[in-house]
């Protein structure tokens, strides 16, 4: 019932909210492109800062923001970049309208969308509006699917499933595995179908969805009775954490493994961290690297924020850093429209373009948009990531 | 012993479904209004307790009375704020505004406390699970405390309805609001006292779902909420042992469904068990008829 409302409701809102932007639109598109005059490439975001999703939309802003401020700093005389967040609650219309603002305000190029739903509708329009975006971490092989234009910075979810069931192959071969993962969201079913085509053995699946993801002790006994010992969580460490409690309670210790939608998980406020001990996880950045790259981002975040960064943060950080040296090499200067820095991009990005960051060492794109890196396994010992 | 298994989850999940729905159904009995704003409630309720422990150093024993208490307030402020200027104008503008009042706190609890989910401390922090049957029954404490508090209130609360001055009170109003009125009862208060202990049950729920499924979020309430309330409406709406019966049988359907079914389509049976009890039996398990008079 009160989905039923709640979907009136918002299809009313997106109808008030449609005329309000036309109207803005026709107003305000003659100031397009920039301001001119100071050496500033805009850049915009997209992503969820409040609802449900907020924690990844906030991680983006800040990830993003700090690096903006580096390169600002550091060459003062240069190509300076601005940076404008606007939020899209998770949500595809609002996602639009939110590019569209972008858009109207002058932006150049697009660090997003945050979350895939709303990306791959964006994607669309920004296809045809000819905006270059660089996705921190939509993750869905649709947000790039028939789009020149749209690049991923952070493993597709189809990459994921791969080397995850590569990884179980070659380190757990004789390991009887199970699955839960949601059967509602595109991310976990995603990535779980792929897990399977390539694993190719038997797996003993469960499933929920995203309505019914209180109580997991169904799913346990369900993997526990088959004598399940590896046990493969492609879903978000908010579940996770429950299913890790859950199965304790019930003395159910198989090992668990689980992609980058674990991350954060010891981060959680009240978590108990032993519950995560033995724990792995498919990601592309941890707070707890020795790496020197890391290890400057994350000092840096927490002397900004004065919290841990998740990987979407280092995502974000990774895709300005990605956008500010393509765009170097286009030799474009920042009074170019937003259509001749799209095409110029897309010729850096699909050549042969490489950057080192936060996430990976020399990350390099296909024409699809998919991003070419290794990932790192890492197993929780002592409340902490070691890498595998 | 898996059946056994199955059953103890099952009624630990319903016994916080029922918990909740009690909450729906007294303010539906009196006002004849779905106060969607309930499941909300007992997200804050859940986040008082969660700050009165970890940043307080509270006992969580004492945390639970100090949320129950801010619920309370909040429900007889939301009561009075937003759906007593409303009350006479039809249920339409009721709901809708249950709904407003739903996302407003939702959304104020995302300003307060960000969108992080936090692991909520368990009111029987670092209990041991009993283990029965040489380990093959494992039923943890949480569940019975569930399970206990469900009956504790359930009694309380119809002895409350039948034996006291007040209870017979809220019970005439939900019977005839005018009649009553005019027999001397305050109809207003009897209504924010509904609200009032219907609210700080809300902070029980919180407090006893979040020691069984540990994370709290601004949106942790909306899911069970909704459930409650197909629970409520499963009992019977209206009805204060309907209500418990309608959610022991749904968190046991829940389970049941998902252990020997499919995880799939655990919510489309719940909800198809709904409707086929709805056909029999149009106002709930233990719903009143409400014969019209021609």
């Amino acid at each position: 019932m009160k989905t039923k409302f709640t979907k009136f409701a918002a299809a009313a809102m997106a109808v008030v909210m449609a005329f309000a932007l036309a109207a803005c639109g026709g107003g305000s598109n003659g100031g397009g492109s920039s301001e001119g005059g100071d050496n500033v490439l805009k850049l915009g975001g997209v992503g969820p800062i409040t609802g449900p999703a907020a924690l990844y939309g906030q991680a983006v802003e800040k990830g993003a923001k700090l690096a903006v401020e580096e390169i600002n700093a550091a060459n003062p005389d240069g190509v300076q970049l601005s940076f404008d967040m606007q939020d899209d609650e998770h949500d595809a219309e609002k996602a639009i309208n939110a590019y569209n603002k972008l858009v109207d305000d002058g932006m150049q190029v697009l660090v997003g969308t945050v979350t895939s739903t709303p990306c791959t509708a964006v994607a669309t329009e920004a296809d045809a509006n000819r905006t270059f975006a660089l996705t921190p971490s939509a993750s869905a092989p649709d947000v790039t699917e028939g789009h020149d234009n749209v690049f991923q910075l952070c493993f597709s979810d189809p990459n994921q499933g791969v080397a995850s069931a590569q990884y179980v192959l070659g380190n757990f071969a004789d390991a009887k595995v199970g699955v839960i993962y949601n059967n509602s969201d595109n991310y976990s079913s995603g990535i779980f179908s792929k897990f399977k085509a390539e694993y190719k053995n038997a797996i003993e699946e469960t499933t929920f969805t995203s309505d019914s993801a209180t109580d997991f002790t169904a799913q346990l006994s369900t993997l526990k009775n088959a004598g399940v010992d590896l046990v493969f969580l492609p879903i978000y460490y908010t579940e996770a954490s429950i299913i890790l409690d859950q199965a304790k309670k019930m003395d159910y210790a198989p090992k668990f493994f689980g992609c980058d939608g674990m991350d954060g998980i010891l981060d959680l406020e009240g978590f108990d961290t032993s519950l995560a001990e033995g724990l792995m996880l498919l990601t592309p950045y941890t707070p707890y690297s020795e790496d020197a790259k890391s290890k400057a981002f994350t000092e840096a975040y927490q002397a900004a924020y004065n919290e841990t960064p998740i990987q979407f943060a280092a995502d974000a950080y990774d895709c300005v850093y990605a956008i500010y040296e393509a765009f170097g090499k286009t030799g474009l200067e920042t009074s170019a429209s937003m259509e001749e820095i799209c095409e110029a991009l897309i010729g850096v990005f699909t050549g042969d373009f490489t950057v080192s960051g936060v996430t990976a060492e020399s990350m390099k794109w296909n024409a699809n948009g998919e991003v070419e890196k290794t990932p790192k396994v890492c197993e929780i010992q002592d409340g902490k990531y070691v890498e595998k | 012993m898996n059946l056994l298994n199955s059953l103890i989850s099952g009624l630990s999940l319903g016994s916080v479904y029922a918990i909740i729905a009690l909450g729906y159904t007294m303010v539906y009995g009196i006002s004849k209004m779905l106060n969607f704003a309930h499941g909300d409630v007992i997200m804050v309720g859940g986040y008082m307790s969660f700050i009165m422990t970890m940043y307080v150093g509270m006992n969580g024993w004492l945390a639970l009375l100090i949320a129950m208490a801010v619920c309370t307030l909040l429900g007889i402020t939301i009561e009075r704020l937003a759906y007593r200027p409303l009350r006479g104008t039809g249920s339409l503008a009721v709901l809708i505004t249950a709904i407003g009042v739903s996302y407003f706190l939702q959304n104020t609890a995302l300003l307060i406390w960000g969108a992080n989910p936090r692991v909520f401390p368990s009111l029987l922090k670092g209990s041991e699970p009993i283990r029965l049957a040489g380990g093959k029954l494992i039923i943890s404490q949480e569940s019975i405390l569930t399970i206990v508090a469900i009956v504790v209130i359930m009694v309380a609360l119809t002895l409350f309805v039948n034996k006291t001055k007040a209870g017979k009170a809220m019970r005439a109003v939900s019977e005839d609001n005018g009649a009553a009125q005019l027999m001397g009862i305050n109809v207003n208060q009897s209504i924010s006292l509904t609200f009032a202990i219907g609210s700080g049950l809300a902070a029980v729920a919180g407090v006893l779902m979040c020691s069984a499924y540990p994370v709290l979020m601004p949106t942790t309430g909306a899911m069970p909420g909704i459930k409650a309330f197909t629970a409520a409406v499963f009992g019977g709406i209206g009805s204060i042992p309907g209500a418990m019966i309608g959610g022991l049988i749904l968190g046991i359907i829940e389970i049941f469904a998902k252990s020997y079914i499919s995880t799939e389509l655990s919510d489309a049976i719940v909800f198809a068990c709904l409707i086929l009890v709805l056909l029999v039996r149009p106002t709930g398990l233990l719903g009143k008829k409400v014969s019209e008079k021609v």
